[in-house]
C-alpha cells in the first residue's frame, strides 16, 4: 500500500489546500455580510450588523429574492412531475425510439447554458412572445427536466417490481398500488430531484437573463447591482441560503446513516 | 450533482430489465412520456432551429434603422467570424487553459477523497459536500468575492506590486489570467465529482498487481490508475469545458475581465439583449453550439467512451 502513496502526508495536505481555496469566496462573502460599505462593497469599511438588521433595506433584493424563490417552487413543481413521468416510462415500460428518447433527455446537458438561453430567447423574440415570469419558469423547466429524469430514473431502477405486484394480488387498484406503493418508494428519489433542481433554477443567471425581460431574479440582481457596487444585504440574503442548504444536506445525510444503521441492527 | 446524471445516463444500456410489451402499457408509457417530451420539443429542440433560422435573417438599413427579414444569409457567418474571430478564438482558448487547471487541481484531490479516504465513510461525506459547497453559494457572489480578493486595493495586488511582480499601474482584474483563475474555480466540482466517481470504483488490487510486476509508482500511475480513471477524465473534461466556452460572467467587464478579455458569450449577451443584433448573436451562438457538438462527437470516438451519448 504504502508504495502507492505520493509520500505519507503531501496528499492530505494537498487536500488541504485545494479545499481551502475551494472555500476562500465564501468566507469572504460571509465577511462582507458584515462590511459597512457604503457606495461599492470592494473594500473593508468596518464591522456593522446592519446587513443583517435589515436586509430589506437595499433596494430590490428582497423583491428579487421573493421572485427566485417563487420561480424555484414552480418550475420544479412541473420539471419534478414531468420528470418523474419519463423516468418512469424509460424504465419501466419497453417502446420504440427509446435511443432518440434518451438523446434527447441528454442534450439539454449538453449544450451550452448560452445556447439554451438564446435559442429560447430567439424562439420568444420571433413570436412575440412578452418576456417575464412565465418565460423564466418555462425556461428553467427546461432545463431542470433532463436532471430530473436521471436523478429519479435511478430510483426507480432500483425499485422491486414484487412489491408493487404483491399489492395488485392484494386487490390494490393501480392508482392504490401507484399512490399507496409506488410513490411512496420513489419519494427520497423525486425528493432528491425536486431539490437539485430547485437549487439549479435558484442560482441560474445565464439563461434567466435572456429570458426575463423586466422581471428581477436575485442572481439578475447580482449582475446589475455589481456594476453600481453591490450591496451588502445581497452577501447575508447568499450567505443565509448556503447556510440554509448546507444545513439540508447534513440533515439528509445524518438522516440517511441512521435509517442505514437501523436496518443493519435489523439483520 | 450535474456529474451523477452523466454517470447514469451512460448506464441506460440496452441491457436494461424491462417489462414485457403490451397494448395497455405501450399507451400507458406514451401517456406518461408525451407531455415531458413534447415540452422538450418546443422549448428545447425548436429554439434550437430558431437560432439557426434567426442566424440567416437578413438586415435592410434603408429606413435608418435596421429591419431584419427571414432570408438565407450565410454571409451572416462570414462576417461574425471575421469580426468576432478574435473573441471566439478566446473563448475556447481560455476554456482549454481553464480545463487543464481544474483537471490538474482536481485530480489529487479526487484521488485523495476516493481512493485514500475509503476506509472512512464519513470523512469521504464530509469532504464531498466540501466539494459541492461552493455550489450553494450563488455563482454570481462566488465570482464577486474573487474580484474583492484581488481587487486593486486588495493587499495581494499591492503585495506583488511592492515585490515588482506587477508593474505599479498593473492589476489583476481585467486580465486573461484571472478570467481562466474564475473560469477553473467556477466550474472546478464540475470535474471533480466524475472523476471521484471513476477513482472510487477504481480496484487497489491492480495498482498492487503493477508494482508487484515491478513498476515503479510513477509508472503504476501512468499505466494503471490513468486509464482506469479514463471515463471520469472524458465525462470532467467535457463537463468543465462545455459550460466555460459559453459563458459570460467571468470575462465580463462588471466581474473578473475587461474588454480585453471578452468571450463569445459576452459578444451574444450585448448584441443580443443591449443591440437587438439578433442574427448576429444567433450566428455566434449556432458557432459554439456547432463546435460543442464537433467536439463531444469527436472527443467520445476517440476516448472510446462511446456509450457517453
Amino acid at each position: 500500500m504504502r508504495k502507492f502513496s505520493f509520500g505519507r502526508y503531501a496528499l492530505p495536505v494537498y487536500s488541504v489546500l485545494a479545499f481551502v481555496y475551494l472555500l476562500i469566496p465564501i468566507a469572504f462573502t460571509f465577511f462582507f455580510s458584515f462590511n459597512d460599505y457604503r457606495r461599492s462593497n470592494i473594500t473593508w469599511r468596518g464591522f456593522t450588523l446592519d446587513n443583517w438588521t435589515s436586509v430589506c433595506e437595499a433596494q430590490g433584493v428582497c423583491a428579487a429574492f421573493a421572485t427566485s424563490i417563487s420561480i424555484g417552487l414552480i418550475s420544479t413543481l412541473i420539471a419534478t412531475t414531468l420528470g418523474t413521468m419519463i423516468a418512469i416510462a424509460l424504465v419501466r415500460y419497453r417502446f420504440k425510439f427509446r435511443s432518440t428518447i434518451s438523446l434527447l433527455l441528454f442534450l439539454p446537458m449538453a449544450t451550452p447554458e448560452l445556447v439554451l438561453g438564446a435559442g429560447l430567447a430567439a424562439q420568444f423574440f420571433n413570436f412575440g412572445v412578452e418576456m417575464g415570469f412565465t418565460t423564466i419558469v418555462i425556461a428553467h423547466v427546461m432545463f431542470c427536466l433532463s436532471f430530473v429524469v436521471v436523478t429519479v430514473k435511478a430510483r426507480v431502477a432500483s425499485l422491486d417490481p414484487a412489491l408493487e405486484e404483491a399489492g395488485t394480488d392484494l386487490y390494490g387498484s393501480p392508482s392504490q398500488v401507484f399512490w399507496k406503493i409506488t410513490f411512496p418508494l420513489l419519494l427520497p428519489g423525486i425528493m432528491a430531484a425536486a431539490l437539485l433542481s430547485f437549487a439549479l433554477s435558484f442560482d441560474d443567471f445565464i439563461i434567466t437573463y435572456f429570458n426575463s425581460g423586466p422581471t428581477e431574479t436575485f442572481p439578475k440582481f447580482v449582475y446589475t447591482a455589481a456594476a453600481k457596487g453591490l450591496p451588502g444585504e445581497a452577501n447575508v440574503i447568499g450567505i443565509g441560503v448556503f447556510f440554509l442548504a448546507i444545513a439540508i444536506v447534513v440533515t439528509i445525510q445524518i438522516r440517511s446513516s441512521i435509517k442505514a444503521k437501523r436496518l443493519a441492527a435489523m439483520k | 450533482m450535474a456529474i451523477a446524471a452523466f454517470g447514469h445516463a451512460t448506464g441506460s444500456g440496452p441491457g436494461h430489465k424491462q417489462k414485457a410489451p403490451g397494448n395497455k402499457s405501450a399507451k400507458v408509457a406514451l401517456l406518461l412520456l408525451a407531455p415531458g417530451l413534447m415540452y422538450l420539443a418546443i422549448f428545447f429542440v425548436a429554439p434550437l432551429f430558431a437560432l439557426v433560422i434567426t442566424s440567416l435573417q437578413t438586415v435592410d438599413y434603408s429606413t435608418g434603422f435596421p429591419v431584419y427579414s427571414y432570408g438565407l444569409e450565410f454571409a451572416n457567418y462570414v462576417n461574425v467570424v471575421s469580426q468576432y474571430g478574435e473573441q471566439i478564438g478566446r473563448s475556447f482558448i481560455y476554456a482549454f487553459f481553464a480545463t487543464i487547471a481544474a483537471l490538474l487541481i482536481s485530480y489529487p484531490l479526487a484521488y485523495f477523497i476516493g481512493v485514500k479516504a475509503r476506509r472512512y465513510p464519513l470523512l469521504q461525506a464530509l469532504m464531498l459536500t466540501l466539494v459541492i459547497a461552493p455550489f450553494f453559494i450563488s455563482f454570481l457572489l462566488r465570482t464577486f468575492a474573487w474580484k474583492q480578493i484581488f481587487s486593486n486595493e486588495s493587499w495581494i495586488v499591492t503585495t506583488l506590486q511592492s515585490l515588482g511582480i506587477l508593474a505599479s499601474d498593473q492589476y489583476l482584474v481585467g486580465t486573461p489570467f484571472l478570467v481562466i483563475f474564475g473560469l477553473t474555480y467556477n466550474f472546478i466540482p464540475f470535474m471533480t465529482l466524475p472523476l471521484y466517481t471513476s477513482l472510487e470504483r477504481l480496484d487497489i488490487r491492480y495498482l498492487e498487481a503493477g508494482a508487484d510486476l515491478y513498476a515503479n509508482p510513477r509508472k503504476v500511475f501512468r499505466k494503471v490508475t490513468i486509464p482506469l480513471s479514463m471515463p471520469g477524465i472524458v465525462s470532467g473534461t467535457l463537463l468543465t469545458f462545455i459550460p466555460i466556452a459559453g459563458d459570460y460572467v467571468n470575462a465580463s467587464g462588471l466581474f473578473l475581465g475587461s474588454t480585453e478579455t471578452a468571450m463569445l458569450g459576452n459578444v451574444v449577451e450585448s448584441k443580443f439583449l443591449k443591440s437587438y443584433e439578433l442574427p448576429t448573436a444567433s450566428a455566434l451562438s449556432v458557432i459554439l453550439m456547432g463546435a460543442i457538438m464537433l467536439l463531444v462527437t469527436f472527443y467520445v470516438r476517440r476516448s472510446g467512451t462511446d456509450d457517453l451519448l
